[in-house]
Order: structure tokens, then sequence, then C-alpha cells
């Protein structure tokens, strides 16, 4: 950076505001993609482990390994196969989701009473309704604890997946650094800071809106 | 008693094996409707697995258990345990749902309408003492553990069950809500006519609740009797031993002043003695006599005298058989 530059100009700013909401729109597309397929597979998978308990271990400890894999070498992995594309860049953030949303759904789930589950059984609710009735809406809180982590978690990896050119907001720091210029790197990495911090909130109030008896007492 | 609407349960030859082990053998047992019956006894007789093999939540290995003369095992689970009452210990209480949605948690599940469902809410509540104003909303958490085994209760009275199924259900509140609790639930249970299997391993309350006691000891039958007739003749050393050492004084808390033959004492005779009245329990009795010092009381009905309790009478009631 060139001395007596200052660390944000903001004329720059101004005058790329345009791209930069392309970019936060971008973000928000690549984060909320991710996050909804991760949940519909976590989803799937936590069902099937919670019906054949002999099949949680394998489930888990596979997302355990998928979340181990440095984000970078997955993608270096991936692009010979799915090349630069929004495809490639969802399995990855797809696959980082999958590890915290299908442990938290599967113990939210078991951890419903067993008097509640007893209760529901015995006043006549089918299997089905006390998934849908009682064990769902038990877990939501736990199952949201999953979703507020996977968001954030994502949000922080859509910057990475601007190295293979869908970046998000990751884009500008990336631009930064390349053009040794701090006003696009700043901009791109408070912008994804304020991101995450306000989808947390969002969620924060969701949750508190769908689960009221959480907060009694 | 109201008219009964209660079922009718009978027990053939219920049995349940776990691999090599009997939890429940060769139960045979009746109740009759609009009764209830008490299964006790100590922990692993059986007791809790007899409760719920009636709505299927266990299910026999060979018997047949009919309800109105409905054998449960021919009928669909779910069906079956919507139309019988299931209240537990822990309460089963559903956190993320308000009072009155726990309580019409059943009729919902029987498509009752809308209307029906609020009245038959607002009338529960108000059987049970909680104002459907002010708590109709109030979720689990925010309730007394007394309240909320009221709820327990509300909840499974709510479709008019002919019977329900109660597992120690008191067990878990203080032991003056669990008398107060006692004293509603009988009220309630008078009241609807319903039959109720209870299952308790507190004697006490099983001598007080129940219009039969069955004694259970190892998936085995031992007794089943009437209240009074247990304390009187316990069928073995097990009973007597379980009903304990103090089943005469237990017996009297079971018989009332008016149910004595009482002496036809001369009243002047009884000047500064003791007043009790007829509906008294004979161990209430007892006790106001011996804090007085008195050996006589006078019983009498409004400003009616009907004679003189002596404490020889009741000694003589004290008085149970050993065990055959």
């Amino acid at each position: 950076m060139t001395p007596g530059e200052p660390l944000i100009r903001w004329d720059w700013i101004a005058s790329h505001a345009g791209e930069i909401s392309l970019r936060i729109g971008e973000h928000l597309e690549l984060t909320v993609i991710a996050v909804v397929v991760g949940l519909v597979i976590a989803f799937g998978l936590a069902f099937v482990a919670l019906r054949l308990p002999a099949l949680s271990a394998p489930i888990t400890g596979t997302a355990g390994i998928l979340y181990t894999i440095p984000s970078l070498a997955l993608f270096a992995f991936l692009v010979p196969h799915t090349g630069l594309s929004v495809l490639t860049a969802e399995i990855g953030l797809v696959s980082y989701t999958l590890l915290i949303l299908i442990r938290n759904i599967i113990s939210g789930i078991r951890g419903v009473p067993s008097d509640v589950r007893d209760a529901a059984l015995g006043m006549g609710y089918t299997t089905r309704q006390i998934l849908w009735r009682i064990e769902l809406p038990l877990a939501l809180a736990v199952i949201f604890a999953g979703i507020r982590v996977a968001t954030i978690t994502t949000i922080g990896l859509v910057t990475v997946t601007a190295l293979i050119g869908q970046g998000g907001l990751g884009y500008f720091i990336l631009l930064g650094i390349q053009l040794f210029f701090s006003t696009p790197l700043l901009a791109g990495a408070l912008g994804s800071i304020a991101f995450a911090v306000v989808a947390d909130g969002a969620l924060v109030l969701v949750q508190r809106a769908l689960t009221p008896w959480t907060r009694l007492r | 008693m109201a008219e009964s609407r209660g079922a009718t349960v009978e027990f053939r030859s219920v049995t349940k094996r776990y691999g090599d082990t009997i939890a429940v053998d060769r139960l045979s047992f009746t109740v009759p409707a609009g009764r209830i019956c008490v299964l006790v006894g100590p922990s692993g007789c059986g007791k809790t697995t007899s409760l719920r093999m009636v709505n299927r939540l266990i299910e026999p290995t060979s018997g047949e258990i009919l309800i109105d003369g409905q054998n449960v095992l021919a009928e669909d689970p779910t069906q079956l345990r919507r139309r019988i009452g299931y209240v537990i210990q822990q309460t089963g209480l559903f956190p993320h749902q308000t009072v009155a949605d726990n309580i019409a948690t059943v009729p919902r599940l029987l498509g009752w309408p809308k209307e029906r469902i609020q009245l038959r809410v607002d009338e529960l509540m108000k059987l049970i003492g909680l104002d459907p104003g002010r708590m109709r909303r109030r979720y689990p958490a925010q309730l007394s553990g007394g309240e909320r085994q009221r709820v327990g209760v509300a909840r499974a009275m709510a479709a008019e069950p002919p019977l329900m199924l109660m597992d120690e259900p008191f067990a878990a509140v203080d032991p003056i809500v669990r008398e107060r609790l006692q004293n509603e639930f009988l009220r309630l249970q008078r009241a609807q006519g319903i039959t109720v299997i209870f299952v308790t391993h507190d004697i006490d309350e099983a001598i007080k609740l129940g219009d039969r006691v069955a004694v259970m000891r190892l998936g085995h039958l031992v007794q089943y009797a009437p209240p009074a007739e247990l304390l009187a003749h316990p069928a073995d050393d097990f009973v007597a031993q379980f009903v304990g050492s103090d089943r005469g004084l237990k017996r009297l808390s079971l018989l009332t002043v008016g149910g004595v033959e009482l002496a036809p004492l001369d009243r002047a005779k009884l000047d500064g003695a003791p007043v009790l009245s007829p509906s008294m329990s004979l161990r209430d009795a007892l006790a106001v006599m011996l804090s007085s010092e008195a050996q006589e009381a006078s019983v009498m009905e409004g400003d009616r005298y009907l004679g003189a309790l002596t404490l020889q009478q009741i000694g003589r009631m004290l008085r149970v058989d050993e065990p055959a």
C-alpha cells in the first residue's frame, strides 16, 4: 500500500456501489443454497441414522471426514471434475454444513424427554405424528443452533470460493490483495463479517419466534 | 356415584415374558365399570407392565385383555389408545404446547370441531381448579408441579374416555400437594364415573384410592380385594408385611363413626366428652379421643344425639385377623 494512502477510499466505495451490492447478493445466494441444500441432505441422513442406529456412526463419521478436508484442497480436487462453477462451490460449501447439521438434528431429536414421547404414544399419536408434532418442534432449538453455526461457517467459506470465481464478497478481498489496494480488501472482509453478524441475528429472531416456550421460566 | 359410563376391564391369564424372565404371570382379574383398581407392589412386581399392556404400549406374550368384552389385541393400537386416558408420573406434558393445547390433544386427534374442543378445555380447566382465562395460554414450564399433574389428568380425561390408566401420577409431588391431588382426583372420578387402573408402590395411596386393590409380587397377583378386606384378611405374610404392621390403624381410616353400632349411653354422663360426627373416620375419632384423654365420645348429627362411641369399641375394630 502506498504511504499516505487512506485505509478506505470512500469515493471507490461510492463508485463501486452497484458491484458491491451485486457481490452481496451473490454471497447471500451461495450461502442460502448451501445451507438449504445442506439441511435437506442432513435431515435425510439424520432420519436414517435415527431409524437405523447402526448407521449413525458411519453417517456422522463420513460427515466428520468431509469437514476436516481443507477447503482449498477440496476445491482443487473438484475443479478438474466440475470446473470453475457454482456447482463446485456448492459441493464444497454443502459438505461443510453437513457435520454440524446432522449432529444437531440427531441430538435435538434424541434429547426429547422420554416421558413426552411415551405420553404422546400412549394417547394415540402415530409414529409420524410424533416426529412432526412433537420431536421436530422440540428439537428446533438445537437444530437452530446448528443452522446458525453452519450459516456463519458458510459465509466465511464463500469468501474462499472467490478463488474459483464464485466468491461473493471474497472477490473484493482477492482484488485488494492483487492490486495491493486496501479499500476493496477491507470492504470484502468487513462486509463478510457484517453479513455474518446480521445473518446470525436474523436467525436468532426467527428461532425465538418459532420456539416461544424456550424463553420462559 | 353418577351413572357409570366407565368400561369393564378383564385380564384373562395375561402373561408377559422377556426371554426367560417372566414379568407378568397368568394375571387374571376383573375391574368393574366405574371403579378404581389399584395395582400395588414393590418395584419389579410387574404392575407397570400390566398397565401398559392395556393400551398396548407393551404386547402380552399370551392371554387377553378385554375392555367391555372386546379384546384389545384385535384393535388398532392407535385407535385403542385414543379411547383410553393415560397419565404418567413425569406428566409427559408437551413443553412446546400451551395448557389448552395440551388438554386438547386427544380431541384434536379425534377431529372434534374447534368450538367443542374449546368448550371441553374450559370445562376441564374449571374442574381441575385452573382459571381458563389466566392459565389457558401458559406453557407447562410456567406451572407448579401440582398444576402440571392436574393438567396431565385433565388431558387424559379430555375425550371422555371410559377408562383411564394412571402410572404413579402423584408420586413426584410433595405429600401435601399429593393429598390434595388425590382428593380432587377421587371427586372427579366419582363425578365422571370413569373406570381407572392406577399403579402405585405406596400402599397408603392404594388403600385411599382403590375400590379394589391388586397386590402383585414377582409377576403374580397375590391378592385382589377391597382395601378394608385386604387390611382385615391379608392373604399371606407378604401382603401382611406389605400393608404394614399398622394395618389395623389403616383400616380405621376406612371406617366411619356412623358405621359402628353406638353404645346407648345416657347423654348426661357424657358431659365434657368430645363430640364426633358420624361421617368422621374411626382413625380421626381415635385421635380426638386420645388427645382429650376421654374414654368415650358423644356422636352428634347436627343437634341430634345418636349415641356414644367408646375406646373399647374402637379397639375391637382394630383387631384384625392374622394371615391364614
